[in-house]
C-alpha cells in the first residue's frame, strides 16, 4: 500500500517551499512591483510604469558601474583560474612522482591551508585590512616600505585607473584559495596512469598541464567560471568599505550594488534603486545562461 | 529497530497526516507575512491617544498617563543627555507617563520599517550618517506641525513663547513647503553649530603665527608653515569633503554676500554657475593643489584629525563638535581654535567676521505616532533652562537655547566658537541643501574631491554640480523646498 505517500511528500516540502516562496521569490517579484513606482520608503508607492528605466538610460553612474562589471567579469574570473589553476598544479602533480604517484611540491599541504585562509575571513574584515594594505601614507603596509626606501607612495585607491585595479586584487586575493581546493579535489581524480602514460611519452610539465589536466579539469572550470561571474556581478561588500567616498573617486570603482544602496537608502528612492536591482538580475541571469551554453561541450570520460 | 522510512508508504497515516499538519501549523504565520509586504502602510493607522488637560503647565495638551517612546541617535552626543536629563524632566512633568528610550547608531535602518508600517515612536533624533530623509517624511505627512510648540509659553517664563527662547533663524532652519503649498516648521535644529577652519593654538603660538584674517595673510601663513614641514591645509576625501565644499561655498557667501547661498538652496538656475561660488573654487583649487597632500583623499575625517592632533596638519575645516569628538586623541595643551573661512577680496559683500552657524542635530515628532501631543511636550521640556543646560553639561556643547549656556565654561574649542558667533553679530549665515537633496551632496563631494585634488578646474566644478541640480530640479519625484 503506498497511498500515505504524496502527504508524505507534500508534508516534507510544504515547510521549505513555503519559506523560500516568502522570504526569496515574494521579494524578487515585489522588487519588480516597486521598480514601476515612485516609493520613497514611507508613504503607499505611485505607479509610474516604466519611468524608471527609461531614466537609468541615461543616468551615468549607472552606466558607469555596468562597466565595471564588464571589466570584472572578465578580469575576475581569468586572474583567479589562472593563478588558482598554476597553484593547484603545482600543489598535486606539480613535484616529483614517487612510487608512480604523481606528488605535489615539498610543504603542499601547508600551502594547502594557507591558500585557503582568505576564505574564512569575513568579506567586511578583508576590506578593512586592506584598508591598512593600501592605506596612501607612511602607516599603510605597502607605502609605508616604499616610503621607508624613499620611493614615493603608490596612491591605490585614489588613482582613478588605479583604483578599480586595486579593487580587483582583493577580490582575488579572497577567491583564489577556495578554487585552488576546487581545482585540487578535481585533480585528485584524474587517474594517476594517465600522467604516467604521457610522462612516458616524453611530456613534459607544460604539456602535462596543456594536454592532460586542463581537459580533464573542463567541468570544473565552467563551475569556477560561473561562480566568480556572479561574484564579479556584486563585489560590494569590499567597493562599499574600501573605495574613497563609496565607489570613487568619482565613480571610478562604483558597482550596481552600490548605486542600489546608495539610492535606496542614502537617497531613499527606493522605486529607483529596484529598477536597478531588477536591471541587475537580468544581467546576472543573462551571464549565467550564456556561460553554461558557450562553455558547453563533451566533457571527457575517463 | 531503527525506525528509518525504508519503506515509506509503511509509515503510518495518521502518523504522516499528524506531521503533515504539524509542518503548515509552522508555516502558516509565514503565509500571513506575505499580504504584510514592504510597502502596505496607511491602511492600519495607528490609534492615537486623546490629548489631556490643558493647563498652564500643560499647554500643549499632552495626555499625562500616555507613553512616549524617544529615540536618539547614538553618535557624537551620544544618549547620555536624553537618558540622565531630558528623559527625567519629562517623567517629572507627567509622573504617570513611561518613557520608553531606544538609541540607534543606524537611525533610517530602525525606524524606515517603523514608518512603512505605520507604528513610528513619538520623538527621533534624525541624525548621523543614515538618518531619515526629512524631504520625503514631510512629504509623506509623516512629521508633525510644531508651530503649536513654538507659541506655546517657555517652561521657565510663561510670559515668553518658546520660539523667543531659541536664537534667531533656529525655526526657520527647521522649515519646509508641505504638499498644499504651505511653510512650516517641522524639524527643531537643537545644538549650535559654528563652522569655521580649525588649529591649534598651542602650535601658532609656539611658532609665533597669527590666525589670518584675509586671503593673502592666510596663503602666506600656508607658505611658512610649509617650510616647516608641516601639512598647511587639509581635508579627508574618502568620506568627509562635504566639510570642503562647506568651505568653498561659505567663502562664496562672503565674495557675493548670503543670497548666493539662497540661490543654491532654491535651485535657481545657474545658481552653481555664480560669480562668487566659481571665484572661491579656484582660490580652494590653489590651496588643494599647493599646501595640501594628495594622500588624504583616501584618509577618512578621524584619520586627519589625528593627524592635526599630531602636529602634521595645521588648518582643518569642520563644525564646533570636532573638540569633542577629537577628546581621547588631542594632547594636553592643544588648545583648539576657530577662525572663521577667509574672504577673498577687499571687494568681498560680508565683513571678514561673517560666520556659518547653524542647528544641528534635527529632532522630530512623528504625526502618525500614538502621543504626538507627548513627544511636542519632550520638546518643550528639552527646550527649557534646565534641559538645554543639562545638555550643555553632559556633552560640553551650546544648544540653540542662550540661556542654557550663560556663565557655562565651555572647553577652549567651543569658546573660540562661541566668540566668533558673538562677533560675527548679524553676519550669521547658513545653507540647507544638502539636508533637502542629498544627491546635490553627493555630487558636490564628489566634485569638491576632484576639485581639490587637481583632476578638474573650477569651471568643470561648477558646471557639474549644476548639471545635476538641473536634473534635480526636473524630477518630479524630488520634493522641492524654497527659502
Amino acid at each position: 500500500m503506498r497511498h500515505g505517500k504524496y502527504p508524505f511528500v507534500i508534508g516534507f516540502l510544504f515547510a521549505p517551499v513555503t519559506l523560500y516562496v516568502v522570504f526569496v521569490i515574494a521579494p524578487y517579484a515585489q522588487a519588480f512591483q516597486i521598480s514601476m513606482t515612485n516609493w520613497r520608503g514611507l508613504s503607499a508607492p505611485q505607479w509610474v510604469g516604466f519611468d524608471n528605466y527609461r531614466r537609468l538610460l541615461d543616468d551615468g553612474s549607472f552606466w558607469k558601474a555596468v562597466q565595471h562589471h564588464g571589466v570584472l567579469l572578465l578580469a575576475l574570473p581569468l586572474i583567479t583560474i589562472a593563478i588558482a589553476l598554476f597553484f593547484s598544479f603545482l600543489l598535486n602533480v606539480g613535484g616529483k612522482s614517487s612510487g608512480g604517484q604523481r606528488q605535489g611540491v615539498w610543504g603542499a599541504k601547508f600551502y594547502r591551508v594557507v591558500f585557503f585562509f582568505p576564505q574564512v575571513l569575513a568579506v567586511a574584515i578583508i576590506a578593512v585590512l586592506f584598508q591598512m594594505v593600501y592605506r596612501p601614507n607612511e602607516s599603510g603596509l605597502i607605502n609605508g616600505v616604499l616610503m621607508k626606501l624613499g620611493f614615493d607612495p603608490v596612491l591605490f585607491l585614489i588613482r582613478p585607473n588605479l583604483a578599480l585595479w586595486s579593487i580587483i586584487a582583493v577580490l582575488v586575493w579572497q577567491a583564489v584559495g577556495f578554487y585552488v581546493v576546487l581545482f585540487s579535489a578535481g585533480m585528485a581524480s584524474i587517474p594517476g596512469e594517465i600522467y604516467e602514460a604521457a610522462e612516458m611519452d616524453g611530456a613534459t610539465k607544460v604539456t602535462l598541464f596543456f594536454r592532460v589536466t586542463l581537459p580533464l579539469l573542463w567541468d570544473t572550470l565552467q563551475v569556477a567560471w560561473v561562480y566568480l561571474g556572479i561574484a564579479a556581478f556584486d563585489a560590494f561588500a569590499i567597493v562599499a568599505v574600501l573605495s574613497v567616498d563609496g565607489g570613487g573617486p568619482d565613480g571610478a570603482t562604483t558597482v550596481l550594488a552600490m548605486e542600489i544602496y546608495r539610492n535606496a537608502f542614502v537617497y531613499s528612492k527606493y522605486g529607483y534603486a529596484s529598477a536597478m536591482g531588477v536591471a541587475l538580475f537580468f544581467l546576472t541571469l543573462t551571464f549565467a545562461a550564456l556561460t553554461l551554453r558557450l562553455t558547453k561541450r563533451e566533457s571527457v570520460e575517463y | 529497530m531503527s525506525i528509518t522510512p525504508e519503506h515509506p508508504a509503511e509509515l503510518d497515516r495518521r502518523t504522516v497526516l499528524r506531521r503533515a499538519a504539524a509542518v503548515g501549523m509552522l508555516a502558516t504565520p509565514a503565509i500571513g507575512l506575505l499580504s504584510a509586504c514592504a510597502t502596505s502602510s496607511g491602511d492600519e493607522e495607528n490609534e492615537q491617544v486623546g490629548g489631556g488637560t490643558k493647563s498652564a503647565t500643560n499647554p500643549l495638551g499632552a495626555k499625562e498617563d500616555a507613553p512616549i517612546e524617544v529615540v536618539i541617535f547614538n553618535g557624537g552626543y551620544g544618549e547620555k543627555y536624553a537618558t540622565d536629563v531630558h528623559e527625567p524632566l519629562y517623567k517629572k512633568a507627567f509622573p504617570k507617563s513611561e518613557v520608553k528610550h531606544q538609541a540607534t547608531q543606524a537611525v533610517s535602518t530602525v525606524l524606515q520599517p517603523r514608518f512603512a508600517g505605520g507604528n513610528p515612536p513619538e520623538f527621533v533624533n534624525n541624525s548621523g550618517e543614515k538618518f531619515l530623509d526629512f524631504g520625503a517624511l514631510v512629504n509623506d505627512g509623516q512629521l508633525q506641525d510644531l508651530t503649536e510648540l513654538w507659541d506655546a509659553p517657555s517652561v521657565d517664563d510663561a510670559s515668553k513663547k518658546v520660539r523667543d527662547t531659541v536664537i534667531p533663524g533656529v525655526v526657520e532652519q527647521g522649515m519646509f513647503n508641505t504638499a498644499d503649498g504651505g511653510r512650516k516648521p517641522f524639524v527643531l535644529y537643537y545644538v549650535s553649530t559654528v563652522y569655521g577652519i580649525w588649529y591649534s593654538g598651542k602650535l601658532f603660538k609656539d611658532n609665533g603665527w597669527t590666525a589670518p584674517t584675509n586671503w593673502e595673510q592666510f596663503k602666506a601663513l600656508c607658505e611658512q608653515i610649509k617650510a616647516k614641514g608641516i601639512t598647511p591645509y587639509g581635508y579627508a576625501g574618502a568620506n568627509a569633503a562635504y566639510y570642503q565644499w562647506n568651505v568653498i561655498l561659505t567663502q562664496a557667501a562672503k565674495i557675493g554676500g548670503t543670497d548666493v547661498l539662497k540661490n543654491i538652496d532654491n535651485l535657481e538656475d545657474g545658481a552653481w554657475k555664480q560669480d562668487a561660488v566659481k571665484q572661491a573654487a579656484e582660490a580652494w583649487a590653489e590651496i588643494g593643489a599647493k599646501y595640501s597632500d594628495k594622500s588624504f583623499e583616501g584618509l577618512k575625517h578621524t584619520d586627519v584629525q589625528l593627524r592635526q592632533n599630531q602636529g602634521k596638519v595645521a588648518f582643518y575645516p569642520s563644525g564646533d563638535w570636532l573638540e569633542n569628538e577629537q577628546k581621547k586623541d588631542t594632547p594636553a595643551g592643544f588648545t583648539y581654535q576657530l577662525m572663521p573661512v577667509p574672504g577673498l577680496t577687499a571687494s568681498d559683500k560680508l565683513p571678514a567676521t561673517a560666520i556659518r552657524a547653524a542647528g544641528g542635530e534635527g529632532y522630530f515628532v512623528s504625526s502618525k505616532s500614538k502621543n504626538p501631543r507627548g513627544g511636542m511636550e519632550y520638546m518643550r521640556q528639552m527646550l527649557s533652562k534646565a534641559g538645554a543646560r543639562g545638555f550643555t553639561e553632559t556633552v560640553g556643547a551650546a544648544t540653540v537655547v542662550p540661556a542654557g549656556s550663560e556663565g557655562f565654561q565651555f572647553p577652549p574649542g567651543v569658546a573660540s566658537a562661541q566668540a566668533a558667533l558673538k562677533a560675527a553679530g548679524k553676519d550669521v549665515f547658513n545653507m540647507l541643501f544638502d539636508n533637502w537633496y542629498k544627491e546635490l551632496d553627493t555630487e558636490a563631494r564628489t566634485a569638491t574631491n576632484e576639485l581639490m585634488f587637481g583632476r578638474i578646474k573650477a569651471d568643470a566644478f561648477v558646471e557639474r554640480i549644476q548639471k545635476r541640480a538641473d536634473a534635480i530640479k526636473k524630477d518630479s519625484s524630488v520634493t522641492k523646498f524654497k527659502r
